[in-house]
């Protein structure tokens, strides 16, 4: 069964912001996932005691750059979350954690439909996986990715996303001689709409924000799959 | 495997055997974790239908609706996402009253929740009566807001939340258990938080 709890092992951390780390985990027991699924992540005390979060996979199906039993998962650290800040301030690797999935079958990406991608904040994590696995397809220009930061302190996978396929806009504070003033997501950030899905990942709030964008530039509400992520530490 | 997490002691409990094992309490906050676009839908067009098995299929407006004896829900409810929140007040018109009305078949076993957005959730029909299910439009004395399921949502709150569909829009009644939206993506088709029956196959 993909949804046990299996054994995984932490391979290595590395910084995105001071906000987000990427933990890579060597699964006991790997299963193919889509883009955009998820894992549950458990952490016992030695009571017995336990916390559990779900956390989007970044790393692409195809695990080209990875070994076939390591997944990456980025994680934003929450003020007073237990388990993002139990991963930030005292997981290392070699520790063993729990994990169940790949889980959700809803907010997937098959790779053969066009997707357009709309990311706030660490919401880009699930669409990261999306995009890794269209730029591995060669033959393919299927996605357009959106990702609206606060700042570009706050761009997870900085280095990785430029590209023609990604367009990353800044709300409060853009790089040195950006074009477009800081501001919210407007409809003019958006690509044209090329038919397929459209999938937001983000806040309520930015989430809210997207769609309305989203339905205002005629894409039409079945099109549409939401993840949205409240404070869930 | 580990035994436990190196490291970890949980700073998240508070000895509290209100919650269900795995669910933590979120306090003042109350996420909104939805699939879809939040619909906007007015209470002229809104209604509420019991259909399938049932002697008389009946559909509410929401004006008919209103004028139905309003019951009230006072206590928690569970995501499946982990989060517990607890005091919440909600207040509609009781299940039970609906198929009081219907009148559920003898055959009829099970419903099939539905939303003016095309969402589904299947519940056995035992956990729809008994007192144990509203259709809330009222949140701690104030309208249930469209993110979290207004005008009105149906509210189970002995289950994972997911089974609380928002925007409903009625309930099938059927002989036999028919997976929803969330049933079908692998997750559990009774969502009891005490058992932990968040996935199929838990």
């Amino acid at each position: 069964m993909p949804t046990s709890w299996q054994a995984a092992t932490i391979v290595a951390i590395t910084d995105e912001t001071a906000r987000a780390k990427t933990f890579r985990l060597r699964l006991e027991d790997p299963t193919p996932h889509l883009a955009g699924q998820h894992y549950v992540i458990r952490l016992t005390a030695p009571d017995g005691y336990t916390a559990s979060r779900s956390y989007s996979i970044a790393s692409a199906p195809d695990p080209s750059g990875l070994s076939g039993d390591e997944r990456e998962f980025t994680v934003e650290r929450l003020d007073g979350g237990e388990v993002s800040t139990f991963l930030h301030e005292v997981a290392e690797p070699g520790d063993e954690l729990e994990v169940r999935g790949p889980l959700g079958g809803w907010f997937v990406w098959d790779g053969t439909t066009p997707a357009l991608l709309v990311g706030g904040g660490s919401g880009v994590v699930p669409l990261m996986s999306m995009l890794r696995l269209s730029r591995r397809s060669a033959t393919t220009d299927l996605v357009r990715l959106v990702v609206s930061v606060r700042s570009p302190d706050d761009l997870l996978y900085a280095s990785e996303l430029p590209g023609p396929d990604v367009t990353v806009v800044h709300t409060r504070r853009g790089p040195a001689g950006a074009a477009r003033p800081p501001g919210r997501l407007m409809a003019a950030d958006l690509p044209p709409w090329r038919g397929g899905t459209a999938y937001v990942c983000g806040s309520a709030g930015f989430a809210n924000a997207a769609t309305d964008l989203l339905l205002a530039a005629g894409v039409p509400a079945a099109a549409i799959r939401v993840e949205r992520f409240g404070p869930t530490g | 495997m580990a035994k436990f997490t190196r490291g970890f002691t949980g700073h998240g409990r508070g000895g509290d055997n209100r919650l269900p094992p795995g669910q933590y309490d979120t306090g003042g906050d109350w996420p909104v974790l939805t699939a879809e676009a939040t619909p906007r839908i007015s209470t002229d067009t809104w209604t509420f239908a019991i259909e399938g098995l049932v002697e008389q299929p009946v559909t509410w407006t929401w004006e008919e609706m209103q004028a139905l004896p309003h019951a009230t829900y006072e206590g928690a409810i569970h995501c499946v996402t982990t989060w517990s929140k607890f005091g919440m007040t909600f207040t509609g018109a009781s299940v039970d009253a609906l198929l009081d009305v219907a009148r559920p078949r003898p055959e009829a076993t099970h419903v099939l929740a539905f939303s003016h957005t095309g969402y589904t959730t299947n519940l056995p029909l035992a956990d729809v009566t008994g007192d144990k299910a509203w259709v809330a439009w009222e949140v701690d004395g104030e309208p249930l807001a469209a993110d979290h399921g207004g005008p009105a949502r149906l509210l189970v709150p002995h289950l994972y939340f997911w089974k609380s569909a928002k925007w409903v829009a009625g309930l099938r009644l059927l002989d036999h258990d028919e997976p929803g939206f969330w049933e079908q993506n692998g997750y559990h088709d009774r969502g009891d938080p005490w058992l932990e029956q968040r996935y199929q196959g838990d």
